[in-house]
């Protein structure tokens, strides 16, 4: 899975693009915890425009993000899920959770 | 209940199959058509039967997995997501929302979304033997699109 990242005031976006499976999961988690590491934001934001897929590896993806970010003071939220992947997300009750726009 | 149509398909537990495993599905049942919404779910169902199996029943092995993806009548799919692998211990357990042996990588929600993205869910397993999932789901007949 692909990544495009923006980066202003501390302020950081990641663009997924692709879909995101247990196959590409891991991958995916490495990249965005560097990114996380690399630049310390203090708010981070998943732009979910570019996911045409997503089974729960994607929960997990959002739930271990979204610790990493509590572990170094910041925050995450979700911006523009697609029908598909948003249906995944509403059957594990993941806006309970997580910030969604 | 006889299938009217049916294909199965034989493939080795690597994660890049997920992919090709739900492609295949979604193929096999657009004969149904399919709202884009029961595609996704029909995708969803069998990307997490087919990750369940690649990381659960051969969690250090490459294994067979069988793919049964039948019609039958009244519109109804089937899809059995078959494995010879490592089996569940406690069935009852693994069907619980959050509950996973797996990694950090895994959600423990694997079972709740096939549950709620189709209409049956069956789960038979015996260690050691290998487990068998088969899911069923309706598609709703479009009128108007049926001459």
């Amino acid at each position: 899975m692909e990544i495009k990242v923006t980066n202003e005031n501390r302020c950081a976006e990641i663009r997924l693009i692709g879909e995101l499976d247990h196959h590409g999961a891991k991958g995916l988690m490495a990249k965005i915890e560097r990114e996380i590491e690399g630049l310390l934001p203090l708010q981070l934001v998943l732009d979910f425009s570019g996911v045409t897929f997503m089974d729960s590896s994607g929960i997990a993806v959002v739930l271990r993000t979204k610790q990493r970010m509590k572990e170094l003071g910041g925050t995450v939220k979700l911006r523009k899920i697609t029908a598909q992947p948003k249906r995944v997300f509403e059957a594990a009750g993941i806006s309970r959770i997580v910030e969604m726009e | 209940m006889r299938a009217e149509n049916y294909v199965t398909l034989e493939f080795l537990s690597r994660s890049s199959n997920e992919g090709f495993a739900r492609m295949a599905a979604a193929a096999f049942a657009a004969q149904l058509d399919p709202t884009l919404d029961e595609l996704g779910d029909i995708k969803t169902a069998v990307s997490e039967a087919v990750t369940n199996a690649i990381v659960h029943a051969y969690p250090d092995r490459i294994g067979k997995i069988v793919m049964k993806m039948k019609i039958l009548s009244d519109n109804v799919l089937e899809l059995t997501i078959r494995d010879w692998g490592c089996g569940i211990e406690n069935v009852q357990q693994a069907r619980q929302p959050l509950f996973t042996t797996g990694g950090e990588e895994r959600s423990g929600m694997g079972f709740t979304i096939m549950e709620s993205f189709t209409d049956r869910l069956t789960v038979k397993s015996a260690p050691m033997k290998g487990t068998s999932v088969t899911m069923r789901k309706r598609i709703s007949q479009r009128i108007t699109s049926r001459r």
